[in-house]
């Protein structure tokens, strides 16, 4: 099997996520699909750092995995900020600026 | 797996079975973070998603990030989203309603633009292997560990800096401002000192009444002068009118109190009132 089939798939699923952003409405779905792009990437710098025998990507990767958890604690605590606020979890209703 | 092969553009079989397994179930549990419609059902996708991926670290060469992957993301990640759930609503799901004309198909065409350009790009591409690893490398967390606190020192440190300053955003933003005082046992003090003046109790309020034949909560007690003690009955009941007269009790178990008023059973000493009940009881074996 060849390896970039690793590659390949990074990009369906960053795709998928990418979608998820898109296209739901419950901001905390839409979070889950900024999780997958994550994850995605993460996917194809260990792929990276497999084909070029560099563990840099490794290192990159994890990097990425610490910001990541950082920046769900402090998302999650917005969302729940805004439903106490509102009462809903929608992205839609959060149009306070709407004219 | 053999270094020759790590290097390589090629895997071994069995890594290529574990893939093909794999894939097509994590491309399924990715398509269902997009169309399932309750939130929960959608985070279990995407935590089986992320078991799968720390399993493919771990396939090729990267056991410390598989560890970690499950670690971080599918144990805290995704935990801490499934909290959210339930503090938000389970039962939260999308509305259908489009506030946007024409969204849904704009964003699924922007999405499969997306994963064309991505593939292409992948697909045009020549990738050229690198050297082989060294068997430092091979180890895979030491290797990690020499790279992540030789050359990205300054970076780690940041990050420590970043999840500290994390949390206490998620300290500032979840915090609630306390509406009135706290009420602490000073406070609770004083105000029974200074509510003595208009007739208040200082110790707590007696326990509601419990007599020989019945223990009831609706029932005041009787003090030590006899009296049934009217706010020994929990407040609510009282408000509720659901309260029982202490007297009533005597009156339904004792035939010989009949004649005697309230007033009467409630004025006579203690001593004199326990004959009462007794014949109560009596009068009610007999009958």
């Amino acid at each position: 099997m060849d390896i970039t089939n690793y590659v390949v798939l990074a990009c369906i699923l960053f795709a998928i996520g990418a979608t998820t952003v898109l296209l739901r409405r419950n901001a905390i779905v839409v979070f889950m699909g900024v999780e997958l792009m994550l994850n995605a990437t993460n996917l194809a710098f260990v792929t990276f750092a497999r084909i070029h025998g560099d563990l840099t990507g490794q290192v990159l990767a994890f990097f990425v995995m610490v910001v990541a958890a950082a920046e769900v604690v402090v998302g999650l605590a917005i969302i729940v900020t805004i439903f106490r606020t509102r009462r809903s979890a929608s992205v839609d209703d959060v149009n306070l600026l709407h004219g | 797996m053999t270094p020759d092969e790590m290097a390589g553009m090629t895997t071994s079989g069995g890594e290529a079975f574990l893939f093909w397994v794999l894939a097509p179930l994590m491309v399924l549990a990715a398509l269902g973070l997009l169309f399932v419609r309750r939130a929960v059902h959608a985070a279990l996708c995407v935590v089986f998603v992320m078991v799968s991926l720390a399993i493919m670290y771990i396939a090729s060469s990267a056991p410390f990030l598989g560890v970690v992957q499950v670690v971080v993301y599918t144990g805290a990640v995704m935990m801490l989203f499934l909290f959210v759930l339930m503090l938000v609503g389970v039962d939260a799901s999308d509305s259908l309603t489009e506030t946007i004309r024409g969204q849904r198909w704009i964003g699924l065409l922007l999405g499969l633009g997306l994963a064309i350009v991505l593939i292409g790009v992948v697909s045009q591409a020549t990738f050229r292997a690198g050297a082989p690893p060294t068997e430092d490398q091979v180890a895979n967390p030491v290797g990690l560990a020499r790279i992540l606190f030789g050359d990205y020192v300054l970076a780690m440190e940041t990050v420590g800096v970043l999840l500290v300053t994390a949390a206490m955003g998620a300290l500032m933003l979840t915090h609630r401002r306390r509406l009135e005082p706290k009420r602490t046992q000073r406070y609770v003090a004083e105000q029974r000192v200074k509510a003595l003046a208009e007739g208040g109790t200082l110790t707590p309020l007696p326990a509601p009444g419990v007599y020989a034949q019945s223990n009831a909560m609706d029932t005041p007690a009787l003090g030590p002068d006899g009296r049934p003690l009217e706010h020994s009955v929990s407040r609510v009941l009282r408000i509720r009118g659901q309260e029982k007269a202490a007297p009533a009790t005597l009156v339904e178990t004792s035939p010989v109190a009949t004649s005697s008023s309230v007033e009467q059973t409630a004025i006579e000493p203690a001593g004199e009132v326990s004959p009462v009940w007794g014949t109560g009881r009596d009068g009610g074996e007999d009958s």
